[in-house]
């Protein structure tokens, strides 16, 4: 079976225009709705607060759980109903996770046991002091930092032979990051300063490989999380392990381009950046789209048949294998181009 | 076809591993859940607590307050020296838990001050500051000091932790330092998390001391403040319909015994309504005092407290030789073995803090598995069918990989100890998605070698030769991201992580080695003509 023809030859470099103002559309409309909702909305991993699923042996309704709950002065807590396999459940929040609380969940259960006559299961409870969230925070998103710098200097070491000015960039970055923790600027606008940093370190450098790939990447992680923002979901710990393997996913597909362009271009020296790269996509389609299709096949599958527990994981790798492999052949490769007009020189 | 032999050695051994380290946990989990694996290989493939259910606690121990106590037995050391030495001063105080300042009369009394400072507090750091007549001294405790006490403390609560834990009779709980001053507790299998908290957090200070004279006028002084050197504490009994009632004591604050003179604490039932109690016997040492104690107190009552709640106050009969007390007024049987087992595991020296609690129930835990499993299953055989159909004969080539991969990343996580969490089976099905994309690679690029009207032979060689860089190149990438992951994350976190960085080496030498050389069985022994592709 083929479903790509061989010598096929859509023109992406020439339509990479459009493309751009659809990615641009795509990440303004992201900003838009994280800064209308204050930001990415935190679970309690990170905002901190507790979190309990209730199993009922005689369901309640919703709002007979939030009268139980207001008679021990929890008026304010998120009260939401899950369905998993025809069992229904009751996800439970609040926000008390102070150390005295750290019996809310004992609590919760005997009020709802008492009040609504019926037996109830503690299926699961996630209790976060804010302490902790603030850490939790924090070590995500180094994570996501680090992981962003080692993949850019493996790949302008690999693809263009220069190990060390990236290498040495890297550290002054992570110098930087550290002289900025004396400032008190907060985690993310640290690492927002880093990037811009990064992005204008490898247009000096010329690291256009570089370049391309950590645009892509900054790209596909503000669409996945603008996506989060728009549908409200929240930010847990499992999603930042969800976005990092989306940021290895994507990554992943943009390579394969790239080395099909590094081959292409000792093959046809001649030829013009764009005309060797629009190839290199074409003949590398064929492996994109199978690729994308059997990620995205067990992704759903995770996402419908997973439970509850991880769909929203399921949800966001669902979300990042489709947008990593659109910036793969829209974003990363014609970046490459970025720098044609500027120098005149084909690269 | 070079080193075929050798490569099928290679995959056999590799195979005949996976499957020897897989062994046991098959058979755990499949045939007999309960028998421990004795025969060698032993381990079994550890469930997440998000699995099987348990908890995870992550506490603070408040180490600061080791220093306090430590100042404030200073602070007692200096009032009774001046009292000793008749030197005139006033303001004693103690700031913040860690300055203690007091204010000496005349420049006489400073010098016979000084120089008792300087014998019996020579390890706090002294400051005289004159003002007038007077001085103000400040005296403070050094930052290494107080360092090496915080330290120890935590390191003395960890120690009781793990013995309360051993007590419990947790199967392989896991307890361990996390930064400066945090224990990580992992107790897989506890559900009665309200139990295992009140017995891991209870610092089970155990306190003999007397009660006031004044006993029948306590309830006057709930609303005013209590005599000088007396403080008011209640009891708490729950009777069998659960209904909590208290009284209150008028207590000495003088301390005249503490647990840890304790040698046993065990639970029985006594008397005629055989009511729960908790027996405690004292080492020698704690034996003497108890008796000196005793005999001097006869008709008196005393209170047994344990962190601040008042267990029972009898009247001592007669001076108590041999070293054993009991405490009573206990609620039911599961509390006094419960109290027994923190007692004798020691009290804590400082205070916990609850920061992180996750429990998973035992039920949600099987109901993940159960979930979790099917969207793998159903996820793995449309890959499959999908595979066969796409590439026909290849494609059954890629499937026999796929199916390796996952058996190699199972065997890993058996020999490697690690630990499969409920995120952990999603990478195990992410990577069942991207491991094909190896053999698509090659796969591809053989199909555009053959298009050029190259031979199966050399097509299938060239293919995997140049689709192997490609391959290398796009797996690093993945494996610094799941590799950071690892340094960074946490629990469910890390167990995600884990399974992607086996999944990538894994499905690196699926499609490299294995593929190839099924590839090169048929090409070769089976002069295979026309590659079905």
């Amino acid at each position: 079976m083929e479903w790509i023809k061989p010598g096929i030859n859509i023109d992406i470099i020439g339509k990479r225009f459009i493309a751009y103002v659809f990615s641009a559309i795509l990440i303004a409309v992201s900003l838009v709705s994280l800064v209308m909702h204050g930001g990415p909305k935190m679970g309690v991993d990170f905002a901190g607060g507790a979190e309990m699923i209730f199993k009922f042996e005689t369901l309640p309704t919703a709002q007979e759980v939030r009268s139980a709950l207001a008679t021990i002065g929890l008026e304010k807590a998120t009260v939401q109903e899950t369905h998993v396999e025809g069992q229904t459940e009751f996800l439970i929040r609040t926000d008390v996770a102070d150390g005295k609380g750290s019996d809310i969940a004992e609590q919760i259960e005997a009020v709802l046991e008492q009040t609504l006559g019926t037996g109830v299961e503690l299926g699961k409870v996630d209790m976060v002091g804010p302490q902790v969230g603030k850490d939790l925070k924090e070590q995500a998103l180094m994570a996501m930092f680090y992981a962003l710098l080692f993949i850019t200097v493996y790949i302008s070491g690999r693809f263009e032979l220069k190990w060390i000015p990236p290498l040495v960039m890297a550290l002054a970055i992570i110098g930087v990051a550290y002289f900025m923790d004396k400032f008190d600027l907060g985690i993310p606008a640290q690492i927002a300063v880093a990037l811009v940093i990064a992005v204008a370190g490898f247009w000096v450098l010329k690291l256009q490989y570089a370049m391309g790939a950590i645009v892509a990447l900054i790209h596909d992680v503000i669409i996945t999380v603008g996506v989060f923002s728009l549908v409200g979901k929240e930010f847990n710990l499992p999603i930042i392990a969800a976005l990092l393997t989306i940021v290895g996913y994507s990554l992943n597909d943009t390579i394969i381009v790239f080395d099909r362009i590094r081959e292409n271009k000792t093959r046809h020296t001649r030829r013009a950046l764009d005309f060797i790269i629009n190839r290199s996509i074409n003949e590398t389609f064929s492996r994109t789209l199978l690729t994308s299709l059997t990620t995205l096949v067990v992704v759903v599958c995770l996402y419908l048949f997973g439970g509850s527990i991880i769909a929203d994981f399921a949800f966001a790798l669902l979300i990042g294998v489709l947008i990593g492999t659109y910036s793969s052949i829209f974003v990363a490769s014609p970046i490459l181009l970025a720098w044609q007009k500027a120098s005149g020189e084909a690269a | 076809m070079k080193n075929f032999t050798f490569r099928l050695t290679l995959v056999a051994i590799v195979l005949a591993l996976a499957l020897l380290f897989l062994w046991p946990t098959v058979n755990q989990w499949f045939v007999d859940k309960d028998k421990d694996h004795t025969a060698w290989p032993h381990k079994v493939i550890n469930l997440g607590l998000d699995l099987q259910g348990g908890m995870h606690l992550v506490l603070e121990v408040q180490t600061q307050e080791a220093v306090v106590s430590t100042m404030d037995r200073y602070s007692d050391d200096l009032k009774e020296g001046l009292r000793r030495e008749h030197i005139r001063s006033k303001d004693q105080d103690l700031i913040n838990g860690d300055t203690l300042t007091v204010t000496i009369i005349g420049s006489e009394a400073l010098d016979k001050f000084k120089k008792w400072a300087g014998e019996e507090m020579s390890e706090l750091v002294p400051d005289y500051d004159p003002q007038g007549e007077n001085t103000v001294c400040t005296f403070t405790l050094p930052e290494s000091d107080q360092k090496a006490i915080m330290d120890s403390s935590r390191d003395q609560a960890l120690e009781t932790i793990r013995n309360r834990i051993d007590k419990l009779g947790v199967a392989e709980p896991d307890i361990r330092k996390q930064g400066e001053k945090r224990i990580l507790v992992q107790l897989p299998g506890v559900t009665d998390t309200q139990r295992a908290k009140d017995i891991l957090v209870s610092t089970a200070q155990l306190q003999f001391r007397l009660l006031d004279d004044r006993q029948d006028q306590v309830r006057d002084y709930i609303n005013r403040r209590p005599p000088p050197g007396t403080e008011i504490l209640y009891s708490k009994h729950v009777d069998a319909q659960g209904r909590v009632s208290s009284r209150p004591y008028l207590v000495k604050k003088k301390v005249l015994l503490t647990g840890e003179y304790l040698e046993k604490a065990y639970a029985n039932m006594q008397g005629q309504f055989s009511e729960p109690v908790v027996s405690i016997e004292f080492n020698k040492k704690g034996g003497f005092k108890f008796a000196r104690i005793t005999g001097e107190n006869v008709g008196k009552p005393l209170a047994i407290v344990l962190d601040g709640r008042v267990f029972s106050a009898p009247v001592i009969q007669e001076k108590i030789s041999g070293g054993q007390a009991v405490i009573t007024g206990i609620g039911n049987m599961q509390e006094a073995s419960d109290l027994a087992i923190i007692l004798q595991a020691g009290a804590l020296p400082v205070s916990l803090k609850i920061l992180e609690e996750r429990t998973v129930g035992a039920s949600l835990g099987k109901d993940s598995i159960k979930t979790s499993t099917n969207a793998m299953l159903i996820g793995f055989v449309l890959v499959v069918v999908f595979m066969a159909v796409y590439y026909m004969g290849a494609g059954l080539i890629a499937n026999i990989a796929l199916i390796l991969n996952v058996v190699l990343i199972l065997a890993s996580l058996a020999l490697l100890d690690a630990t499969l969490t409920l995120p952990g089976i999603a990478g195990i099905i992410l990577t069942i998605g991207m491991a094909v994309d190896a053999n698509v690679l090659i796969f591809e690029r053989i199909r555009e070698e053959i298009r050029t009207g190259k031979a199966p032979a050399f097509a299938v060689d060239s293919g995997f030769s140049k689709a192997t860089i490609t391959i290398l190149d796009a797996n690093v990438t993945t494996f610094v991201a799941a590799f950071v992951l690892l340094q960074f994350g946490t629990g469910p976190v890390k167990g995600f992580a884990v399974t992607l960085c086996f999944g990538i080496a894994a499905s690196m030498f699926t499609a490299i080695v294995v593929s190839r050389l099924i590839f090169d069985y048929f090409l070769y022994y089976r002069n295979v003509r026309k590659l079905s592709i």
